[in-house]
């Protein structure tokens, strides 16, 4: 089984420990996990900022960068959304599907649907909030797939956010072109947060992850912000003996 | 697919006008709209109580129907089948207009086609004139709201009054709708109070509760229904097969517009047809559910052509002194079926859900989309319709979140329009100063972003960026279009040890690991 990460752009740059979370954790599970550095954007930004032609290239060279994989795993759910429901509009249904698109997977998915993990030995004790991204709830579908996966840690303390599936308001270029509102978004959605009490606040899109910290920090509120590969990697840091039921069918 | 198969008046003839009406009146004599959705947004985001009151309703009504929505064990197959009829009535609207036209002419009605607002409005002022009458009453539609026929009636002469509810309070109040189902959802009801007794009511004799208010109207009506000539009506549905139209109301006003005046006008869009009353059924279970979260409307009429002749006391020859006329409108909507993916708007059977759900409408209101449709079906819909490059705006009106597709009755892709209007727009964005500076660096990060070196370099360079310009930034971006309106409540992120790259190249990936 050959595997490749798929981080973002996002994680690649401004979050980069997500991504090494996420390929330790793997490589923890027995797995060799590859990041192919010809990658660099899914077009997204381009496709949905009205850029179509160029978002349309971006697309191709995407697809060709992963050929020799089985599995192409994101930790950015509205990166797996790009390409898995947008590119087949965005290149035609035939070609998106023999481009690969169907091999795009979100980790939560991978670990669950593919692995088979149904056990997770770690320890992760503080009490955390998950935040559900638009695209992990309504583009790729993930329902509550991490927070399973976050729940058969010990110690853990998950406490439900109040309207944990209405937008951050971040939609990328919407934060910037329609900053007002999309700041309100932000505090409301962080005012449910603080509400909660929890002292980590999670979710499986760290472009969400961007715009709730950079409120948070701007609020100097004592909250760690952190993407829910980081907690998994963490919490299994330091297992001794077996990880989980899934141990490396290379 | 062609609509205009040979008929003289037909609907497809000629090329549609520029359509102005759409948007809002100040900016109807004007080709741009004046106002942007950033600024006019921006104004009303800070009012509070309108955002009080709309998050009050539409979290009230997305619960209701949240319940009856999980009663229907088949929904997802009832949405199915709902987007298959009405993709299938628009692929062949040629057949089933003409269809309809016949049996409307052989149950007594009369079948005007208007190409657009402008034509529609002269074809209903001759009718009302024809009859005489000083006034009409109205069923709430969005259509005449669409072609800005109230206005249009008052600087004639002739008196138009609103029936519905919601309706007549914003027509009272002079205010634009700010919904699609309930107009005044803007207003609460001590506000709806204060403006009844600013009109018709005597002040000080009014509670502020909703069955008060509700029985006022009603007093304030009666006497328009049995003294009105005229009705002016919308349409929910067009049924082909009958030549009948299919109003869906709450109040029963509706129905005493179309019963109790002698001449009904119904105005419908062309895009209200399906083909048969079994059709109908299919769409009388999603919309109530979907947009009030009924699980039945209270009152569903369906009217066909002009009630049969009766014979008087006295005559000889059966007299029938009703009339009924149907003026079916373009305006805009053939131009949307020749784009085969923005034409799903075209199924939109007004529920209202989407805008229920839309987090941007609930924070900024109706007022904000400047447009007749407001909300997730007003970003897709007026775009289209006006096809003023600069209504594209709309579509950027949205953090694309997808809850309106989910909710949405005929299934329509909203998001995938939305993307869709954004590159139509981005090609418009030559003509402004900010749009060329958009257009030229998303050219050169997407130059970037196709070259693996090029990118490996930028990416290096951004946590530079982040490092050294982060704390001046955080200080001095609020100053700094486009980003102020970022940094004026967020912080930058820190700057990252190294890229995701560099690390994996130079095998320091654990470096970079939380403690
Ligand atoms: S787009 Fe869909 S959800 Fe929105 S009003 Fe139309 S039918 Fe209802």
């Amino acid at each position: 089984m050959k595997v490749a990460i798929f981080p973002s752009c996002i994680v690649d740059t401004v979050f980069p420990e997500a991504g090494a979370a996420a390929i330790r954790l793997l490589e923890r599970l027995g797995l060799d996990i590859d990041f192919p550095l010809e990658q660099t954007c899914c077009g997204q930004m381009h496709l949905n900022t009205g850029y179509e032609t160029r978002a349309k290239k971006l697309a191709a060279r995407h697809l060709t960068n992963f050929t020799p994989y089985d599995w192409v795993v994101g930790i950015s759910t509205s990166c797996t959304t790009a390409v898995r429901e947008f590119y087949p509009q965005l290149l035609g249904p035939t070609r998106a599907a023999v481009g690969g698109t169907g091999k795009f997977i979100e980790l939560s998915e991978f670990l669950l649907d593919v692995l088979g993990v149904t056990e997770l030995q770690g320890t992760f004790a503080k009490k955390v909030t998950f935040h559900t991204s638009c695209h992990s709830l309504r583009g790729i579908h993930l329902g509550d797939r991490p927070q399973r996966l976050l729940g058969m840690l010990s110690g853990i303390q998950l406490v439900p956010l109040p309207k944990s599936d209405s937008c951050c308001g971040f939609g990328g270029t919407f934060s910037i072109k329609n900053s007002a509102i999309s700041t309100v978004m932000m505090e409301e959605k962080l005012a449910n947060v603080y509400w909660t009490g929890a002292e980590v606040l999670t979710a499986a899109d760290s472009s969400c992850l961007m715009n709730l910290s950079g409120g948070i920090q701007a609020a100097k509120k004592p909250l760690t912000v952190m993407h829910y590969a980081e907690i998994l990697e963490i919490a299994t840091r330091q297992t001794q003996g077996k990880l989980s039921n899934f141990s490396g069918a290379k | 697919m062609s609509t205009d198969s040979g008929r003289p008046e037909g609907p497809n003839e000629g090329i549609p006008r520029a359509n102005t009406w759409l948007l809002r009146t100040e900016h109807r004599d004007q080709q741009r709209s004046p106002v942007s959705f950033k600024s006019r947004s921006t104004r009303e985001i800070r009012n509070l109580q309108m955002r009080k009151n709309i998050s009050h309703a539409t979290s009230t009504i997305r619960e209701k129907r949240k319940k009856v929505v999980s009663e229907v064990e088949n929904w997802e197959e009832l949405r199915t089948r709902a987007a298959q009829i009405k993709q299938h009535t628009l692929s062949n609207l040629d057949f089933y207009l003409e269809e309809y036209e016949r049996n409307v002419t052989e149950a007594g009605g009369q079948v005007h086609w208007a190409r657009d607002a402008t034509e529609a409005r002269q074809i209903a002022l001759e009718l009302v004139r024809e009859s005489g009458a000083q006034s009409v009453i109205k069923v709430k539609s969005m259509v005449t709201e669409e072609i800005g026929l109230n206005d249009f009636l008052v600087e004639n002469g002739i008196e138009p009054t609103e029936t519905d509810l919601a309706e007549l309070i914003c027509q009272l109040a002079g205010d634009e709708s700010s919904h699609i189902l309930v107009p005044a959802i803007h207003r609460n009801r001590v506000e709806i109070r204060d403006i009844f007794e600013a009109t018709f009511a005597k002040k000080g004799t009014l509670e502020a509760e909703p069955s008060k208010i509700a029985e006022a109207a009603r007093q304030h009506l009666r006497e328009k229904f049995l003294e009105s000539k005229v009705a002016i009506t919308g349409g929910n549905f067009l049924v082909a097969e009958t030549g009948s139209v299919a109003i869906v109301e709450s109040e029963g006003n509706g129905r005493m517009c179309l019963t109790l005046p002698n001449n009904v006008i119904s105005i419908v869009g062309i895009e209200k047809l399906i083909p048969t009353m079994e059709d109908l059924e299919v769409f009388l279970t999603l919309l109530p559910r979907s947009s009030t979260g009924e699980r039945m409307n209270p009152y569903t009429t369906i009217w066909t052509g002009r009630p049969p002749a009766q014979l008087e006391l006295g005559k000889e020859t059966p007299f029938n002194e009703k009339s009924y006329h149907i003026i079916l409108l373009d305006n805009g909507r053939t131009r949307v079926l020749s784009d085969e993916i923005g034409k799903q708007a075209l199924s939109c059977i007004r529920c209202s859900a989407c805008l229920n759900v839309c987090p941007v409408y609930e924070r900024v209101g109706g007022h904000s989309y400047e447009s007749v449709y407001p909300g997730p079906i007003g970003a897709i819909l007026t775009p289209q319709l006006v096809g003023d490059p600069l209504a594209g705006e709309l579509a950027f009106a949205s953090t694309l979140c997808g809850a309106c597709y989910e909710v949405c009755p005929v299934k329509i892709n909203i998001p995938e329009i939305l993307i869709h209007l954004r590159s139509i727009h981005s090609d418009h964005k030559r003509d402004t100063v900010l749009g060329n500076i958009e257009r030229g660096s998303f050219g050169v990060v997407g130059i970037v972003m196709g070259n693996t070196n090029l990118f490996n370099i930028a990416t290096a360079s951004v946590s530079r960026i982040l490092k050294y310009g982060g704390p001046v930034l955080n200080r001095v971006g609020k100053y700094l279009p486009p980003i102020n309106g970022w940094i004026e409540s967020r912080t930058l992120p820190d700057a990252p040890k190294e890229t995701l790259r560099d690390a994996y190249r130079k095998g320091t990936l654990d470096a970079l690991l939380k403690k």
